[in-house]
């Protein structure tokens, strides 16, 4: 009998010591590969990824919660493969996009704060008070009915930030969280960042960003050409871009 | 440019369920049209501007926006009536425009945008019957006001972009030269959104889901 739905297969069951592991993965858009012949085992509290425009990192950050599905090899998230178990991982794993207007579906701050847990199906008065809780974190509870769009794009950023960490992700991927963001608001995005108690793995360019980071992967042409600390990592990828 | 027109107060208007807001809006419309008086429409106009700006406590500009949007309505209604009518007739039609435009301006900057949904997919459930699903349909509308206001954005930065490089945003080439980046630009969004509806459980289909209730006051 054909599997075609992941609810047929048997319950995977979770474990939270496994961190995210990628065997055997290569992905391609059609006949362009992507990534290519990545076997890594991601456990670190804090990994950065580095690489240039078109290297392939947004890709590997889209693999590691289930958004991208590797046309070849395996990813598994606390031992739950992306492939056959997509909403169980993305329930652990939460992701930041470059763009938070893109991020932002629901017109007020609040609403928008609260669609992923209406998701979950989170009973109204426990989805009140995450969500009061995670805007005050951010900074943003004076804002609960304000228009997400009039926000500043600090705010948005953390408003998107809020939105997937009020989920309790175990992990989360930030993807060029910083990039659209003025100097105050990338360190002020940074510092987010750096307090969370969830495991962070973060797509950047911002290589000051990486500088407490526990582990550093530098991507070329779709594979890993460092992985290492960030110093040496970071002066292999300024390396590389000279030799360019 | 703003869709969301919700002014968070805590007044007893506020507090009052959407759907009873909606249904009242349209009593107070079917009741206008059956009894067009003087007294009737002037009434309802006193009674709605007492209740949005006294028991709801609303800025006059909130209800003075409203007004102003169909303010040369108004005046052609009333030019009308008065050349064609009598001016009884056309002070009856203006007080009772004006009413519902207050009126409805009340409802919506004392009700979240996420309690008109809830109503709509309360409204939308029989459809699921049909295989509709009626929280799919609040995310659209919900998406739809969300979006508006960025879309008036992305095209505005493409205006200015062209502008600053000499180009003209005027006419039916600046339209063609406006809508086709515009495009590009919304369909590369459409599929991050799509990405993000997926990273945020969209296809999550909680138990005891399939109504979606209002969001929370935080």
């Amino acid at each position: 009998m054909r599997l075609g739905r992941q609810e047929r297969r048997p319950e995977a069951v979770a474990d939270p010591t496994r961190g995210i592991e990628l065997r055997g993965v290569s992905h391609r858009y059609g006949d362009r590969p992507v990534l290519a012949g990545l076997d890594l085992h991601l456990i670190e509290p804090r990994i950065g990824i580095v690489g240039a425009n078109g290297s392939g990192k947004s890709t590997f950050a889209r693999l590691l919660n289930g958004l991208v599905v590797p046309t070849e090899g395996q990813v598994l998230v606390d031992g739950l493969d992306t492939r056959t178990a997509a909403r169980e991982v993305r329930r652990r794993v939460g992701f930041v996009f470059q763009d938070p207007d893109a991020q932002i579906v629901h017109p007020t701050v609040a609403e928008d704060a609260a669609y992923g847990l209406e998701n979950q199906g989170v009973p109204a008065p426990e989805r009140a008070e995450r969500v009061a809780e995670v805007l005050a974190r951010y900074g943003l509870a004076g804002h609960a009915d304000h228009p997400a769009h009039l926000l500043s794009g600090g705010q948005k950023q953390l408003l998107a930030i809020a939105g997937v960490l009020v989920m309790r992700p175990a992990r989360v991927v930030f993807d060029e969280p910083t990039t659209l963001l003025d100097l105050i608001n990338a360190r002020r995005i940074a510092r987010v960042i750096d307090e969370l108690e969830q495991q962070v793995l973060v797509v950047t360019h911002q290589l000051e960003l990486l500088e407490s980071f526990d582990r550093v992967l530098v991507i070329d042409e779709g594979r890993v050409v460092e992985d290492a600390a960030p110093h040496p990592a970071i002066a292999a990828y300024r390396s590389l871009m000279e030799r360019r | 440019m703003t869709l969301a027109l919700y002014v968070p107060r805590r007044s007893p208007v506020h507090r009052v369920p959407a759907g009873v807001k909606l249904l009242a809006l349209a009593v107070l419309a079917v009741v206008l049209f059956a009894v067009p008086t003087l007294p009737m429409t002037g009434g309802a106009l006193v009674a709605v501007v007492v209740v949005g700006l006294g028991a709801a406590r609303l800025p006059v500009a909130a209800l003075a926006r409203q007004a102003r949007t169909v303010l040369w309505w108004l005046i052609g209604l009333f030019v009308f009536h008065a050349l064609f009518s009598d001016l009884p007739t056309a002070a009856v039609t203006v007080l009772r425009l004006l009413a519902l435009v207050l009126a409805a301006a009340v409802v919506t900057a004392t009700t979240r945008v996420s309690e008109m949904v809830a109503v709509i997919e309360r409204l939308c459930s029989p459809l699921r019957l049909f295989g509709v699903r009626p929280a799919r349909i609040g995310l659209v509308i919900a998406m739809a006001l969300r979006f508006i206001p960025v879309l008036a954005e992305r095209a505005d930065r493409i205006r200015e972009a062209q502008a600053a490089r000499g180009g003209s945003a005027r006419g039916i080439r600046g339209l063609r030269t406006t809508v086709a980046p515009l495009l590009v630009q919304l369909l590369q969004m459409a599929h991050t959104v799509g990405e993000a509806l997926d990273a945020r459980g969209a296809d999550d289909v909680p138990p005891a889901r399939g109504r979606r209730s209002p969001a929370p006051a935080a």
